[in-house]
């Protein structure tokens, strides 16, 4: 067994852990780490998470067990203040040694602090621990303004920070222009133009002479008359890499800082290596966690794997949300290290500037910048990378081809060396690779197995898209097998479910299924159960999603939300004065939702059958907000009050909303109704959506809100409302027995092949000749209809499930609320 | 908030000092689980019926520090009896309280057994 000492935890020492654990347990190498931080490791890239919350929990890269777990001493609060190489130990600033036999410094940097007069007052800070901003937030509670130094990409960082702590905000850089590594002059200019649009200050081109005050800062000098007076500065002027120790020790530094490695890491001890942001590899210092954590690999590969590996030069293209402003840019973004030719893009309207660089034989992407919308980034940066070929027209890249599909790369074209996922550094290849030799069969084993898509999770689409083509290259017919445990898609099982008369999920476990099934499977059956027999879901509650388990919304901290139907959005002003009684009753958070009716939140899990009483004695019923199932058909108001309205938008989207109340389907569907083409029930962007036309409706399918929106399509024109719920009735069935598992109608017809063409075959031309059967299921599920709280309140038994312990009627005592603006929320995740 | 992991550990057979009595078996739902509450603490117990087993561990997700375990849905992969969140779903192993997505720490776990009709739960 050999011992490793680490000094240094922060994120990239972490991660050399993660990965040396991964490959070799404490029988091979025994890890000690001294931290000079009073926490462990922490994710220094969303420090500013802090601010919001001012807690570290949800920032640490593992809690303090994880270290136990992996046989892992970690020290922190411990400085490492000398290494006696000879002796090969070090000593720690409370006088202890401990020997190793290989080190690993992972010092990482600190702020750099220009020598400026007064740098020294009360005041002024620096922005890279949690200790540095709590002192900021101390002394910012008492400040009215704030400038910072510097406008790179952590000052722009600390600018946004400091705004919401609601100073006024200014941002002091020397250079030109802002995030002068990344941007050009233009780039810097809208993105100049949008932080003053938010109020921040933007002083460019200025030096600081001096930090004036008496003993507490209250204005920058910039020399001659110029002054800019504040009562904070926070100094993000770049960093300085955490070398003295390295330097004490005899270890060859940089003259400009930093501990010199070679390509495996080995600093000029060969027993000491050196990762993260102290290393000066080929006189770079790397700045980003990225490279750290590549750093960490070819050591980890210099320890237990074939020595090979080397660590090369890495790319340094950013992509970030600067205050909710895209800011990226990749490869060469200046065109300066070969002759390139130019395209950019601006709308100063929007605040979108894109400029690509390319090879001046127009083979090549060499660089670009992208500020407003970076949505291109991805797929820019990859062809960049790989030397991918150009589209005919470079310029779609940025703009998108007129007329159709293109400028999109698909991953098919990518070769195996492109990094798909940069937080890990996974290649396309990596991820080919474990596909075939692991045989894997979905995204999470793929994602849990290489870590892809578990940092930033950015690259998740594009994971998701290399395993799908994958799987086909290699000739599988992609089976859409519902889990390990059922070797059949939904629409398989679902035929069986009918064909078997199967009831419950127990019977087609044990004739169609192995194993114990698990959280995928049985939701799944649970949704086919109920698209076939329509019985009651607290029958079999423990196969359902704990949202349907508990007919109610789980929240942060543990509590339920309440949401009535209130069909089309229409509501009496009796029902009104109703909800605020029941919520200010059992102290409930009051909010108007997006889809017209009214959440309830925070109640006790204990509390939910009363509530639902009292709603249900008052005429309420179940609105399934927990279930995948029919929510809201929103309405516009219509014509009985609209100039404009043709028909009755409200009437009739009462109509439908009660059709089809608590219809369960593969994944939750939402309609609406507008009286015209005006259409303010947002009908277009539903899974279906009826808006007026002068003689009759027009039906739309397939719309989706959410996070990948689109327009329905229309799948009939000018119909009557008698033909219009009979096409409803036939494509919601057709949907509910045909879509995999959690796909939207979207999702659905996207996949559907033949798309709306063959749909409109199957609902409107009845070409399979199932249209009355569809009709004749839908009419069942009407018919067999039941409120499912209604069924709770009036049974004790399934009443007695409302609670949270067994043993006790106590209340959860890990519940706790803050205030907000009057009303209750939960505390913040812990 | 990790202290407050740290008040569960997880309990082996042959260190059990007491067998706590918690309710009947037949309050317990199929195939699912409660939570017990014992001295402050949360204890999640599953009835496995399909498997004829039972199985304990704490209620208290490691992800989020949500008291959820007790109302996750519970299965198996690859033969190993787990446990799934119902926040994010996180799944568990309730037989070593390992985490199999590899991202959280892992769990304690407790001993179950019944006898004539009530469960006891098992602590040192
Ligand atoms: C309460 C509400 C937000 C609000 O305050 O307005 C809400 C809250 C939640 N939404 Fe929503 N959505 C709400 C309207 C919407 C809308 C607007 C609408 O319905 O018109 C959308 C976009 C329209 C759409 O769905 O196409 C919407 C798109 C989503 C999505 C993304 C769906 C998608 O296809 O991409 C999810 C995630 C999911 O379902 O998987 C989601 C999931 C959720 C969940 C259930 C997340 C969860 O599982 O805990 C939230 C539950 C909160 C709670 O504890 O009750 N919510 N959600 C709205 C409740 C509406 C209601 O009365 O039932
Ligand atoms: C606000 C902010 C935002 C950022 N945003 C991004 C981003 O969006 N993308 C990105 O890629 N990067 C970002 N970074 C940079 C990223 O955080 C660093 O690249 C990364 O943390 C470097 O990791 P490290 O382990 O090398 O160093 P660090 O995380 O700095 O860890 C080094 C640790 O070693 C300790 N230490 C030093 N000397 C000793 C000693 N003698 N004894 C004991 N302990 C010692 C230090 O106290 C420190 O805790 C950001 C940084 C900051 C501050
Ligand atoms: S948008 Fe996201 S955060 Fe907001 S309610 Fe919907 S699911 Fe929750
Ligand atoms: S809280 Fe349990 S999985 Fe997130």
């Amino acid at each position: 067994m050999k011992k490793i000492v680490i000094v240094g935890n922060g994120m990239v020492s972490y991660k050399f852990c993660e990965k040396l654990r991964a490959k070799a347990d404490a029988s091979r190498y025994e890890i000690v780490i001294f931290g000079e931080e009073l926490l462990p490791a922490y994710d220094r890239v969303h420090l500013s998470e802090y601010f919001a919350v001012r807690s570290a929990d949800n920032l640490y890269m593992a809690p303090k067990e994880w270290y136990k777990e992996q046989g892992i001493t970690l020290h922190t609060g411990t400085l490492v203040t000398a290494i006696d190489r000879e002796k090969k130990q070090v000593v720690t600033h409370k006088g202890n040694s401990e020997s190793y036999d290989i080190l690993i410094m992972a010092t990482g940097s600190s702020a750099f602090v220009p020598p400026i007069k007064g740098v020294e007052k009360k005041g002024v800070f620096v922005y890279r621990t949690i200790d540095d901003l709590e002192a900021i937030m101390d002394f910012g509670a008492k400040a009215k303004s704030a400038a910072v130094l510097g406008g790179g990409l952590l000052g722009l960082e600390a600018a946004k920070a400091v705004m919401d702590m609601g100073l006024k905000a200014h941002v002091v850089e020397f250079a030109p222009r802002l995030m002068p590594r990344q941007l050009d002059e233009v780039g810097s200019q809208v993105l100049q133009a949008q932080l003053e649009e938010l109020g921040i200050g933007i002083h460019l081109s200025k030096q600081t002479k001096e930090i004036e005050g008496n003993g507490l800062l209250s204005a920058l000098h910039f020399g001659e008359e110029e002054r800019l007076e504040v009562d904070m500065l926070v100094i993000s002027c770049g960093i300085r890499p955490r070398d003295e120790l390295a330097k004490a020790a005899g270890l060859e530094v940089g003259v400009r800082g930093g501990i010199v490695v070679d390509d495996h890491l080995k600093s000029s001890d060969p027993n000491i290596f050196v990762i993260g942001e102290a290393a000066l590899h080929r006189n770079m210092i790397y700045g980003l966690v990225a490279p750290g954590y590549e750093m960490a690999d070819v050591v980890v590969d210099q320890l237990v794997g074939s020595g090979e590996q080397e660590f090369a030069d890495c790319d340094m293209s950013t992509k970030l949300k600067l205050i909710g402003i895209d800011v990226a840019s990749f490869g060469d973004p200046f065109g300066e290290e070969e002759e390139a030719d130019t395209i950019a893009f601006e709308d100063k309207v929007s605040g979108i500037y894109k400029r690509i660089n390319i090879s001046k034989d127009g083979k090549r992407l060499l660089g670009g910048i992208l500020v407003g919308d970076a949505g291109a980034y991805n797929s820019l940066l990859q062809v960049c990378k790989n030397g991918m070929a150009l589209p005919p027209n470079p310029e779609d890249l940025i703009l998108g081809a007129r007329g159709g599909e293109g400028g999109d790369i698909g991953t098919e074209s990518l070769p195996d060396t492109a990094q798909v996922c940069s937080c890990e550094n996974v290649t396309k290849g990596d991820l080919c690779t474990a596909i075939k030799e692991q045989g894997l069969e979905d995204v999470a084993q793929l994602k849990a197995c290489t870590k892809a898509g578990t940092g930033c999770g950015a690259c998740t689409p594009m994971v998701t898209d290399i395993f799908n083509d994958t799987l086909k290259a290699m000739g599988k017919t992609v089976k859409k097998v519902i889990c390990e445990h059922f070797a059949y898609d939904r629409r398989e099982l679902f035929d069986i479910v009918k064909v078997k008369e199967i009831k419950t999920y127990d019977a087609l476990l044990d004739a169609y299924g192995e194993g114990d099934g698990c959280e995928v499977c049985k939701p799944a059956v649970a949704s086919i159960l109920a698209g076939v027999w329509n019985d009651l879901v607290t029958k079999q509650d423990t196969i359902q999603d704990t949202n349907d388990r508990y007919l109610a919304n789980i929240q942060r901290g543990g509590t339920y939300s309440v949401i009535p139907r209130v069909p089309g959005g229409e509501i009496t002003p009796e029902k009104l004065i109703c909800l605020g009684e029941v919520a200010k009753k059992y102290n409930l958070y009051t909010k108007i939702t997006g889809a017209q009716r009214v959440d309830l939140f925070g109640a006790h899990v204990g509390d939910l059958p009363d509530i639902w009483e009292e709603l249900i004695n008052a005429g309420f019923e179940s609105g399934h907000g927990y279930a995948k199932a029919l929510r809201a058909v929103k309405s516009c108001v219509g014509s009985t009050w609209c100039r404009y309205g043709l028909h009755d938008s409200v009437s009739f989207a009462i109509e439908v909303e009660n059709r089809y109340r608590g219809l369960r389907s593969p994944h939750k569907l939402k309609g609406a109704v507008s009286g015209c083409r005006r259409e303010c029930a947002e009908a277009q962007n539903k899974d279906f959506g009826i808006i007026a036309t002068e003689i009759g409706w027009n039906l739309y399918v397939a719309g989706n809100g959410g996070a990948n929106p689109q327009h329905g399509v229309l799948l009939a024109g000018d119909i009557d409302s008698e033909t219009c719920l009979r096409y409803l009735d036939r494509y919601l069935m057709f949907y509910i027995k045909t879509a995999e598992p959690l796909n939207r109608t979207a999702t659905w017809l996207n996949k559907l092949e033949g798309g709306i063409e063959y749909l409109k075959q199957v609902i409107v031309a009845d070409s399979l000749g199932i249209g009355e059967a569809l009709e004749k299921e839908m009419q069942f599920m009407i018919d067999t209809y039941s409120c499912e709280w209604k069924e709770v309140i009036n049974d004790p038994k399934l009443k007695a499930k409302f609670t949270h312990f067994i043993n006790s009627d106590k209340k959860d005592a890990h519940v706790k609320f803050d205030d907000l603006r009057n009303q209750k929320m939960p505390e913040p995740w812990t | 908030m990790i202290s407050q992991l740290e008040d569960y550990r997880t309990v082996t057979a042959s260190e059990v000092k007491t067998w706590i009595k918690v309710a009947k078996a037949s309050d317990f739902p199929e195939n699912g689980g409660a939570c017990v509450l014992h001295e402050g603490l949360q204890i999640a117990v599953y009835n496995f019926t399909r498997r004829g087993e039972w199985y304990a561990c704490q209620n208290l997700c490691p992800h989020k520090m949500q008291m959820a375990l007790s109302r996750g849905m519970i299965g198996s992969a690859a033969g190993e009896p787990k446990v799934a969140c119902p926040f994010h779903k996180k799944t568990f192993s309730l037989v070593s309280g390992k985490n199999l997505n590899g991202s959280e720490c892992d769990i304690a776990t407790y001993p179950v057994k019944v006898e004539d009709g009530m469960v006891y739960l098992g602590v040192s």
